[in-house]
């Protein structure tokens, strides 16, 4: 199902014509009313009246989120506050807070990008959908919400946490679409087997899932615990919120909101851009927002784009799942490491729990790296064999996959830390 | 169907249009709004290759007609209805219309008729004055008469610069009816007004030119919601709502 078939099916041709339109515009608006681009601008020498191609681009600053921070509260609105309907605030997961706001208009563009996704993801205004996102100044909730009313769906607003309560609303409400982060959907199947209730035995049909890495092993679980399809979807409240990109039924990338969103992945050190199908940092330029404009915002998400045609008939490109941050990226022994590699091989091996912590330390100089997993009970009741061979299996598969040898801890299930929202996974004890 | 890049032009050493980049798509509404002397007229005179590109791309239906003479233009399906209406005052209201038709005459006087009879479908004004000289219609009818003598070409865009100039607002009106009969039947339009609020109510997307600038740009609606576009063209404070 598609829900703006008109724009989401554009011809690359007219879609490059109203992006080159659209940048123009938000360039000149951004130099004329926003001092911090208007400074930069000038810096640079460039004409801000004078974008010609999509190509000028590169040739724009990048915005950082320290940008964000150095201009807190208000400082990068491009609308004065009385034209400001809505204000968020980012979850600050790696640092102080950041501010951003929305016009009447923008709220109306959330809105519909969302609706996008949703659609996307096979949900219809038939659908009742739970919305276990936080409400609040975290984008999700309230980003998520809109776009489900306007497409017409059902609207449960319930919000993140209390997760037995989740569940019997669930059951009671008849879900049948649930949006969350994929960690707590887990956390939820973990929850019903401790309730007794049958995943299976509900009406739950689709989760939409976001606003933290995940992996493809990671779904299929989702999948058969829940008995559901999910589908990832990603934004970020620097540059919007949820909406930015969401896969479609062929769960098989996520296509950018192309029209509203001006997306470049490149390389973190060098700055220029990667070759066609290779990992890089994404950049996004908002193409429409009134209040608050963004030009080639530094995510530190890695992702790769993915130009071919899609089978679902939408022409906006596609971005491969996020494979985690430039941030949170390890580096051990100079091997880069991202903890969705690891997340990924647990998943795929018998025995151990999607719940995982990276403990990294430095030792006589030399880094290293402890995965602490979760192991199914049965394995502590066994003979130490077992436990040494599941060990040495996973070791194995780590080196051979991450290129570095890693320490493995096994911890009895329920002992990690569980996390409702976003979280970092990763402990980080090396002084450098 | 007209794409527009980075279109720069003028007279002279008088640069009026900067660096402008625009659409229109099959089956729009697209109007252009701004103040006096913003260069609303000067782009689709520059369209229409009556002022020259000084640089920039104009492509319509896929080929470029920069530089093409105006007279090449309206063959190709892109016609003018020009400020003023401009009609030929001493020649009748069916010479008029017919003259509008002079690029489609090879194809037979049966399609010419036809075209003839639908124009006084949409302006039934027009039928009942057609053997009247054009200069002693009405401001109004002159108008209908100018839009029917451009429809007479069978184009595939219009472009009507300040159709509602010196004209009553209930005639206004009616001119505007007509304009959004012409997208229902399958008409594409680029209009050119001072009146706002008028345009946007009927357009399906818009562009504010200020200074021979594209200042803001989007789908109608979201215009008439833009409080920049509401103070400085629709003489709309917020509080005053």
């Amino acid at each position: 199902m598609i829900w703006e078939k008109n724009k989401e099916c554009m011809s690359r041709e007219d879609l490059e014509q109203l992006q080159l339109e659209r940048l123009q515009s938000t360039v000149y608006r951004v130099g004329t009313h926003v001092p911090f681009y208007r400074s930069k601008f000038n810096e640079q020498k460039l004409e801000y009246d004078r974008i010609s191609s999509l190509a000028d681009l590169s040739r724009l600053p990048f915005t950082l989120k320290q940008d964000l921070r150095d201009n807190y509260p208000y400082g990068l609105f491009a609308v004065p506050l009385r034209e400001v309907v809505r204000v968020h605030s980012s979850s600050g997961t790696t640092g102080s807070a950041t501010v951003v706001g929305y016009s009447k208009n923008d709220i109306k563009t959330w809105s519909n990008l969302v609706a996008r996704v949703l659609c996307g993801a096979g949900v219809t205004h038939d659908d009742v959908i739970q919305i276990a996102f936080g409400y609040g100044l975290f984008t999700g909730g309230f980003g998520l919400h809109y776009g489900a009313e306007l497409l017409g769906a059902s609207v449960i607003p319930i919000s993140a946490g209390n997760t037995k309560r989740q569940i019997q609303i669930m059951q009671d409400f008849k879900t049948t679409a649930l949006v969350c982060t994929p960690s707590y959907a887990l956390k939820m199947a973990d929850v019903m087997m401790d309730m007794g209730v049958n995943p299976h035995g509900l009406s739950l049909r689709y989760g939409l899932f976001g606003a933290e890495p995940w992996s493809e092993s990671m779904r299929r679980e989702i999948n058969e615990r829940l008995g559901i399809r999910s589908t990832d979807n990603y934004g970020l409240s620097e540059v919007m919120g949820p909406g930015v990109a969401g896969e479609c039924e062929e769960c098989n990338g996520l296509h950018i909101n192309e029209d509203h969103f001006l997306v470049e992945v490149i390389d973190p050190d060098s700055l220029e851009p990667v070759k066609p199908g290779e990992v890089g940092e994404l950049v996004i330029t908002t193409l429409t927002k009134e209040a608050f404009p963004v030009i080639r915002y530094r995510t530190r998400d890695l992702t790769m784009l993915m130009p071919e045609p899609c089978p679902c008939g939408r022409t906006f490109q596609r971005m491969s799942r996020i494979m985690g941050r430039t941030d949170d990226m390890l580096i051990i022994k100079g091997v880069n490491v991202f903890p969705t590699q690891i997340e990924s091989i647990l998943f795929d091996i018998e025995g151990t729990k999607p719940h995982y912590q990276l403990v990294v330390e430095r030792e006589n100089n030399e880094d290293k790296l402890t995965v602490m997993v979760e192991a199914v009970e049965s394995l502590f009741f066994d003979a130490m064999k077992k436990q040494r061979a599941l060990v040495d299996m996973i070791k194995k598969r780590m080196a051979s996959e991450l290129g570095i040898g890693v320490e493995i801890k096994l911890v009895e299930e329920r002992t990690l830390e569980r996390f409702n929202g976003k979280g970092s996974r990763v402990i980080d004890k090396r002084v450098l | 169907m007209l794409k527009i890049r980075n279109l720069e032009s003028g007279y002279g050493k008088l640069k009026v249009l900067k660096h402008i980049s625009m659409h229109v798509d099959t089956g729009e509404i697209v109007t252009i709004i701004g103040a006096n002397g913003a260069g609303k007229t000067t782009l689709l005179s520059t369209i229409s290759g009556l002022v020259k590109v000084g640089s920039g791309e104009i492509v319509f239906n896929g080929k470029s007609i920069r530089g093409l003479s105006p007279s090449k233009i309206p063959a190709l399906g892109c016609v003018m209805v020009p400020e003023g209406r401009q009609v030929f005052a001493t020649m009748t209201v069916e010479e008029n219309l017919i003259l509008g038709g002079h690029v489609i005459q090879k194809k037979g006087k049966k399609v010419l008729a036809e075209l003839l009879e639908h124009q006084y479908q949409l302006f039934p004004i027009l039928k009942e004055r057609r053997s009247q000289l054009a200069g002693t219609l009405s401001g109004g009818e002159q108008q209908m008469l100018a839009m029917g003598r451009a429809l007479m070409s069978r184009p595939s865009l219009v472009m009507m610069d300040e159709p509602s100039t010196g004209l009553a607002p209930l005639i206004v009106r009616e001119i505007f009816q007509i304009i959004e009969r012409l997208r229902e039947e399958g008409n594409t339009v680029l209009l050119v007004e001072q009146n706002a609020k008028a345009a946007l109510s009927i357009a399906d997307r818009g562009y504010v030119l200020e200074t021979g600038k594209v200042i803001v740009q989007g789908p109608a609606e979201d215009l008439l919601a833009n409080s920049a576009v509401q103070r400085a063209y629709l003489g709309r404070e917020k509080f005053d709502e």
